[in-house]
């Protein structure tokens, strides 16, 4: 465990009364809806970001918007800060609690309350996981877009909390491009319904203000969601290169001719090692850099795409184009891709960033990332959305050398402000959460940060919302 | 007479501001004026153009971005953009016509009313493009948010706040949003003679198929006498559009018409002929008739929208089409607006908003353009509303 990055000091007045607060949140809520024996908090402590963790004060389980809603009534009252949790995989720390919080888990509300497919929506409850609602509309050829790659396991309040993106978004958008409307819980108890399953807002946009709030703006406990007629048909193409810089070049190129593929991931050396080593997927090992582009249509229109994109690639020096020839390798292919973050965790620790950078800056961006890395004498494995210019440097370190962890954290700032400083921003769809809070007076100035926090306190005035998440600590208004 | 401000440059503009909101004088905002007619009535001893803030700042075509200043007019934008071969996505409307009015539309005002067309049901509003603003807040405060990149979530995003805003939250000085390529071919299927009904289930089932419809709209009889020489078959015409490569939208196009032949007789348009055909859907020209007769801009869920029409037409005179497969209903009323009636059904069918586009100045003052909120949601726009603008000098009234 580290701790560059401090988080909000407990309030000695909310831990002392911890055994009062438990008792009242058991009260509150059905049995078996509050945890609060110390041992059965550990899981709790952290997210996919591990190298912080703090032990909350209870977690609340509720399993209706009701029993949401008396929690928020409650910890309002009593100015006890709440932390909201999905499924945990944040990688930004946007769920990792602190000692006088409560979180506030979505994982018992995990019904599918309405699939409408004349309107093309589904309404679920907020613990529902991504996959699960493409899973219960795939019979009737439909399907939800935004496709993170922890989809399996991550629900969609998490990812309207972060705003989450995913291989295909290329195409499709993000969470926010394909969410109609939430049910929330506001700070104070109240419940609020935005949008619905028509299109656009009747006033401000308060939706789109709430989709990648991080937990800050209240608790989504609903939402309903646009969903797309499958594709007649998808096939990922691996492209491999000799080096990074024409990969990157490569991209830029594609996406310039006006050819949209639905994803363009790209691998380096040591990521399509270690996602070949663990998933099997044929890549190919004797090439510097490899690119998943994938197209979807018909068969005609699919070919058409195809050709245009291996003609850009041969101008590219493209070493190895490989087509897929059936269903089970297409997935295969995806599978690789998808386990990167799983199969780095088998061979290292890692920190994973997520800066995004305008794509004729892809090239430049990724020599000086390995510069950084090499200066600070470590290992990077990048592998990312480089259609839409996210990029995903996984930096292996070793957890258990305070020195090797420090290195890492410090390559890992310096590689966000790199993206930064070429036109991009700090993070494309993991958030700010803890990670990158300390960061944001580099991306934004003064006035910036201060115009979001206001707003910020539209909602919670009292900053009793995963305060220690997105902002600096220093510089906020007095709540 | 009233004070006309055209500051050109951001920071002029936020001297102005600032002055004007420790003076408390309230300021009328606008761009082009083509769309200042939306909403309701404004209070100021002021008005603010942005239309001297022009100019394209920064185009990279192959980034599919482009970045101008809030009153660069919409056709410099979309005459760079066509020069090489892209285009917004979202299909902004140009609400001269319908509104009867003739100033030059500007990017800033595209924005700041979060217009969009009939891809906007597929491809999102001009909200979903807009990846990055500069503006002025109401303490004369020149404040960024969000970026050039297609993919950020870094901070809360008060980019989708400030679209559809209607300049009530700040002065947009400078917008930055995303392009995509024009798809070189357009087809368009016509499905004949079907009613209201019967065309929210053709538009319903060509949806779920994987041809990917750009554009779903259904003109009643009614309005489509409105597209003359527009190439329609008799009857009622349920018109869907693919885009795209030529030899893939051949295709679909096959595939199209032969899922939608069980509702009724399919005919084909050309390239020119829905190239036309789309652009009148999109600006509402068979409203755009010269009259104040009121019109209605109504968001609903698709299946929604011909049940609201059937209900209105048993109290009310009103002639309707739709757009976005039938979620987006134009009304044009045959005197009285029936604002309770209309807001009444949009309730009862699930929900939705209801904006009035067009009325008379008298029934301007009487009836408000915008959908009623609930009171926490309303309690909560308030708020927002305060942490920008505290003195509520910008366009007082108008989305009030």
């Amino acid at each position: 465990m580290t701790d560059f990055i401090r988080f909000m000091d407990p309030q000695p007045a909310i831990l002392s009364r911890r055994d009062a607060i438990v008792a009242d949140l058991v009260d509150l809520l059905p049995k078996d809806c509050l945890i609060h024996a110390p041992r059965e908090l550990v899981p709790f402590e952290t997210d996919a970001f591990v190298s912080y963790r703090r032990v909350p004060l209870a977690v609340a389980l509720p399993r209706t918007t009701e029993e949401v809603a008396a929690v928020m009534r409650y910890c309002h009252k009593y100015g006890v800060p709440v932390v909201p949790r999905g499924a945990g995989t944040s990688l930004s720390g946007g769920a990792i609690p602190q000692e006088d919080a409560v979180v506030l888990g979505l994982s018992k509300m995990s019904r599918i309350l309405d699939i409408d497919f004349a309107n093309r929506t589904a309404t679920v409850q907020a613990g529902v996981t991504n996959l699960n609602i493409s899973e219960a509309v795939s019979p009737e050829g439909f399907f939800y877009a935004p496709d993170p790659s922890s989809q399996l396991a991550c629900t969609i309040g998490g990812n309207i909390g972060m705003n989450s993106g995913g291989a295909h978004c290329l195409k499709y958008g993000v969470t926010t491009n394909n969410l109609l409307g939430v049910r929330m819980v506001l700070v104070d108890g109240t419940v609020i319904e935005l949008g619905g399953k028509h299109l656009d807002a009747g006033g401000y946009d308060l939706l789109g203000l709430v989709c990648g709030h991080e937990g800050q703006l209240g608790i989504v406990t609903e939402a309903t969601v646009r969903l797309i007629a499958k594709p007649e048909g998808a096939r990922p193409v691996l492209f491999g290169f000799e080096t990074s810089e024409e990969a990157g070049s490569c991209v830029a190129d594609v996406i310039g001719s006006g050819i949209i593929p639905v994803a363009i991931e790209f691998m380096d050396k040591p990521a399509i090692e270690i996602c070949e080593a663990f998933a099997k997927a044929g890549y190919p090992l004797d090439v510097g850099a490899l690119l998943i582009v994938e197209v979807e249509g018909s068969e005609a229109e699919m070919e058409a795409m195809l050709a245009d994109i291996v003609e850009i690639a041969r101008r590219h020096g493209v070493k190895t184009v490989r087509e897929c020839q059936s269903a089970t390798e297409a997935a295969l292919i995806w599978k690789g891709r998808k386990s990167a973050f799983g199969a780095t965790g088998r061979i290292s620790d890692y920190i994973c960033m997520d800066g995004t950078v305008p794509l004729s800056q892809l090239s430049y961006v990724l020599k000086k990332t390995s510069e950084i890395i090499d200066r600070f004498g470590l290992r990077v494995a990048n592998v990312f959305h480089a259609g839409d210019g996210n990029m995903h440097p996984l930096i292996l370190f070793n957890a258990n050398d305070p020195d090797d962890a420090a290195r890492a954290e410090q390559a890992g700032n310096e590689i966000l402000k790199l993206c930064v400083d070429a036109g991009g921003c700090l993070t494309g769809e993991h958030g700010v959460g803890i990670e990158k809070r300390d960061l944001m007076t580099h991306q934004y100035g003064k006035v910036d940060l201060d115009q979001q926090m206001a707003v910020r306190a539209a909602f919670d005035p009292g900053w009793l919302l995963n305060p220690s998440k997105v902002f600096p600590l220093e510089g906020r208004p007095a709540a | 007479m009233t004070d006309v401000f055209h500051p050109t440059t951001e920071a002029e503009a936020a001297d102005l501001i600032r002055a004007h909101a420790e003076a408390g004088r309230a300021l009328a905002l606008f761009g082009g004026n083509s769309r200042s007619g939306f909403g309701n009535a404004v209070r100021a001893e002021a008005k603010l153009s942005a239309a001297g803030l022009s100019g394209i700042v920064a185009y990279n075509p192959a980034e599919m971005v482009i970045t101008a200043r809030a009153g660069t007019p919409v056709a410099e934008i979309e005459a760079a953009l066509a020069a090489n071969g892209q285009m917004m996505s979202f299909e902004p409307m140009d609400h001269r016509p319908l509104m009867g009015t003739d100033g030059e539309p500007t990017i800033g005002g595209v924005f700041a009313a979060n217009v969009s067309g009939p891809r906007r049901f597929v491809a999102g509003a001009g909200r979903d493009s807009l990846l990055g603003v500069r503006f002025v807040n109401g303490r004369g405060e020149i404040v960024r948010n969000g970026g050039r990149v297609m993919k950020n979530v870094t901070g809360l995003d008060l980019v989708k706040l400030m679209a559809g805003s209607h300049g009530t939250l700040g002065f947009l000085t400078e917008v930055t949003f995303r392009v995509l390529p024009v798809p070189k071919a357009t087809e368009t299927i016509v499905i004949s003679g079907l009613n209201d009904a019967e065309a929210a289930h053709a538009m319903a089932a060509a949806m779920a198929l994987s041809v990917e419809v750009s554009g779903a709209a259904h003109l009643p009889e009614s309005v489509k006498g409105r597209f003359a020489g527009g190439g329609l078959p008799d009857g009622e015409a349920t018109v869907l559009r693919l885009e795209g490569l030529p030899s893939s939208v051949a295709v679909r196009a096959e595939k199209l018409g032969a899922a939608m032949a069980p509702f009724g007789a399919v005919g084909r348009l050309d390239m020119a002929t829905s190239l036309s055909l789309w652009r009148k859907i999109r600006d509402v020209l068979p409203y755009a008739d010269g009259t104040k007769r009121p019109i209605w801009r109504v968001s609903v869920a698709p299946s929604a929208g011909h049940q609201l029409v059937a209900a209105l037409r048993l109290e009310a005179g009103i002639d309707a089409f739709y757009d976005w497969q039938g979620g987006l209903v134009w009304m044009r009323m045959e005197a009285d607006p029936e604002a309770a009636l209309v807001r009444h059904y949009i309730k009862a069918l699930g929900g939705g908003h209801a904006t009035l586009m067009r009325a008379s100045e008298k029934t301007r003052a009487a009836t408000p353009a915008f959908e009623p909120q609930p009171a926490p949601v309303a309690v909560l726009s308030a708020r927002v509303k305060e942490k920008f603008d505290p003195q509520g000098i910008f366009n007082p009234g108008k989305m009030g």
